[in-house]
């Protein structure tokens, strides 16, 4: 079976029961208490053996954080979250490293079966070693709750001269990489849940792709959230230099809780002369039970500088999780003739709240970017795009052309398109399109004349709504992406 | 074999069927004619199982089994299509995997097994090459920017891949040219045979020379008012409606 059959499987089993993710898996914790302060940094801060420069840094970001307020001008709502009553700090004990899968934690093992990944990846991100000559097409570096269990293909990697470890590695090996760029695209006081993630960042990847190297292999990471309570609190620097490219996959599933799983990660990435990078994001997390409890609070900061000219920055993403989802991927093009692309779709179902979009700053001349955002409400749910497209005064022939469709399932959701334009250079050239449409009776009747079922008709108009969206995917992204569509939204068409 | 007995049908408040009793045996092509308002089209999304079009009274079974019990995609998966009259847009779906989903969501209710993109590629080409209908036609949405004639080709082209047992034609006609006109009536003439029928609805006599009919029925205010064989059609074009519905009164 391929990875891909395979994948689809583990979705497709997903259609009862709610949230067939929803499980956690039993593994023997070191856990720092709960609370945050200078102590709880310092402990993170020699857990993982960190130079002095990181700890300051860290306590600088901290004493930032201090002092700023939790955002309150998104389109969501949420009890206060209580900061001090969470864990900054979980390790999966450690044993030493596995010879073969008969040493890995069989709980690890399991969660990896739940989670579909692949008999042969699973192998791989617990550490087993490929026989000679399998060459996978897929590099998984999986960051189990806080730490990294395993990175992959490291070797195939390294002899094209790519970098790509758990950050905390990559401050150990390469610290003059990670002293130069980290913070360099999102300061650490950039905002509230910057600060907090620069403060606590335990884990996340680190990517380095060298002077006219093209990256052999799709870079992936599946995310999970696994312990009660742990905020999860990833950092993720993607830097390739000039001329090089990189397509990044960022996959997440997390275990069903009731109480509320903060997250707020930040993906930094810098693109030099004709490099480019494509990221790519299909979010599940657990999103909240029917009346809206429980769920993952998902407050996200991503964000990528073309510093260099003619290069390439391209977000693509599929938010189907989270009970909220606050999170905005944008490009700074500051090379001249760099490109900025921002492709998402966001579905809301339940009581589900997302407020995501981008923001697109041109600085360089003949600066280009695409922004296309499909948003689809169902339930009781809330779904805003918000997004900027800033164009200063020295971006001469500046392009933007912005797409924000909505999508309306039922007579209870809502759905918002909050654009910010603006522009200091008269030669730009900004469009914004945006409409807002509902699954007809007619299509899901026409549908069903011809044999579909209800479930498999509403699937069909979404994946159709958020076509120009999904072929942007790698394609066992955008398979599974379609999948994950029609299951999120089982049940929503009364 | 089709057969519908005292059905009576509403939209919401209004009576729109008064009591249909009509057989389409198997293998048959039979013509529902009659004015504007007279419950045509209400028969056919009765049959096909549009919500909002509730059978008040009365039976209709095909082969034995209860129609207006069941879901739309159940009465396709005992062989019912409905060809539209105002085929429906669906932006961003291209045609090759509407059509090929929609057969396999067919084969598996049928306990069949599912036909792989290559086999289904191959099956809709020769298809369209029978139809005279351009390769591009699978690539596109479905319906999307499609002309009058294109969709109503696409609706032929549909019922020629899914190989109904029993197809509905709603004014399939109206807004044909002529080499439509023909190309509809030979997508509905290659599927004759004894385990197919066919119920025509249509305005016009025209369409009625290219599909001829083993019976012509004529719906007016929600009943059947006549029936006959072929000539009945030649009848209405020369004397009208009008006519007719004074001899019945």
């Amino acid at each position: 079976m391929t990875a891909v059959a395979e994948t689809l499987d583990a979705v497709q089993s997903a259609t009862e029961g709610g949230y067939k993710w929803g499980f956690s898996t039993e593994i023997e914790m070191d856990m720092a208490p709960k609370g945050l302060n200078e102590d709880i940094i310092r402990l993170i801060s020699s857990r993982k053996e960190e130079p002095q420069w990181l700890l300051d840094w860290r306590l600088k970001a901290y004493a930032a954080w201090l002092k700023m307020e939790e955002p309150h001008w998104a389109m969501i709502h949420h009890p206060p979250i209580d900061y001090q009553d969470l864990h900054y700090y979980a390790a999966p004990k450690k044993k030493a490293g596995p010879k073969s899968l008969d040493e890995v934690d069989p709980e690890l093992l399991k969660m990896y079966e739940k989670l579909g990944i692949p008999l042969k990846e699973r192998a791989i991100l617990a550490g087993v070693e490929l026989p000679e000559g399998e060459a996978p097409q897929v590099a998984i570096d999986a960051v189990f709750d806080s730490v990294s269990v395993a990175t992959t293909f490291k070797a195939t990697l390294a002899k094209a001269g790519v970098i790509f470890c758990p950050i905390s590695e990559a401050v150990r090996d390469h610290p003059e990489l990670v002293r130069q760029y980290i913070g360099s695209v999102i300061p650490a006081g950039d905002n509230y849940f910057a600060a907090l993630n620069s403060a606590v960042f335990t884990d996340g990847s680190f990517v380095f792709i060298p002077k006219g190297v093209r990256c052999p292999m799709e870079l992936s990471t599946y995310f999970r959230i696994n312990a009660r309570n742990t905020g999860q609190f990833e950092r993720t620097l993607i830097i390739v230099e000039d001329g090089g490219s990189v397509s990044y996959l960022e996959g997440c599933t997390a275990p069903q809780r009731d109480e509320n799983q903060l997250h707020a990660a930040v993906v930094e990435l810098v693109a030099m002369n004709d490099a480019s990078i494509k990221y790519s994001t299909v979010q599940n997390w657990y999103p909240g039970d029917a009346e809206g409890r429980g769920g993952i609070y998902n407050f996200v900061t991503k964000r990528g500088i073309c510093k260099g000219a003619n290069s390439k920055i391209s977000w693509t993403q599929v938010e189907t999780g989270s009970a909220i989802t606050w999170k905005y991927p944008s490009c700074i093009l500051q090379g001249d003739g760099s490109v900025g692309e921002f492709y998402s779709v966001a579905v809301t179902t339940n009581h589900q709240q997302a407020d995501t979009g981008t923001k697109m700053i041109h600085i360089g001349r003949n600066t280009r970017s695409t922004i296309v955002s499909k948003g689809i409400s169902a339930g009781k749910s809330n779904n805003t795009y918000r997004g900027k497209v800033s164009v200063l005064k020295g971006a001469e022939n500046a392009r933007n052309f912005t797409q924000c469709d909505s999508l309306l399932i039922g007579d209870q959701c809502g759905a918002h398109t909050v654009p910010y334009i603006e522009s200091r250079n008269p030669t730009a050239k900004l469009e914004h399109e945006a409409t807002t449409s509902k699954i007809s009776d007619d299509q899901l009747f026409y549908c069903r004349s011809r044999g579909l079922s209800q479930e498999d008709a509403v699937g069909m108009i979404v994946n159709g709504f958020c076509r120009d969206v999904l072929k942007e995917l790698p394609m066992e992204f955008a398979v599974e992406a379609q999948k994950l569509l029609a299951v999120s939204l089982e049940g929503s068409v009364g | 074999m089709l057969e519908i007995k005292g059905l009576e049908a509403s939209i919401g408040d209004k009576q729109i069927l008064r009591g249909i009793d009509l057989v389409v045996p198997s293998g048959e092509v039979h013509a529902v004619m009659g004015p504007n308002g007279a419950g045509k089209s209400t028969l056919g999304y009765v049959l096909s199982g549009r919500a909002g079009y509730e059978a008040t009274a009365g039976l209709a079974t095909f082969n034995g089994a209860d129609l207006l019990d069941i879901e739309p995609e159940e009465r396709a998966a005992l062989g019912l299509f409905l060809a539209f009259q105002y085929p429906v847009e669906l932006p961003g779906v291209g045609n090759a995997n509407f059509l090929r989903t929609a057969l396999n969501a067919l084969r598996r209710a049928r306990g069949e097994a599912e036909m792989d993109a290559p086999g289904f590629l191959k099956l809709a080409r020769a298809e369209m090459k029978r139809l005279s209908m351009p390769d591009d036609m699978l690539k596109r949405n479905v319906n999307v920017g499609f002309s009058g004639g294109e969709k109503k080709r696409n609706e032929v082209l549909q019922m020629a891949i899914l190989r109904p047992k029993l197809a509905i034609l709603d004014e399939t006609d109206s807004g044909l040219d002529i080499d439509a006109l023909r190309i509809v009536a030979d997508g509905v003439n290659a599927l004759r045979g004894p385990d197919f029928s066919a119920l025509v609805i249509t305005h016009y006599q025209r369409l009625l020379e290219y599909i001829v009919p083993d019976r012509v029925h004529v719906l007016v205010s929600g009943r059947i008012i006549r029936s006959g064989g072929p000539e009945l059609a030649l009848e209405l074009e020369a004397n009208g409606y009008a006519g007719m519905v004074a001899d019945a009164a």
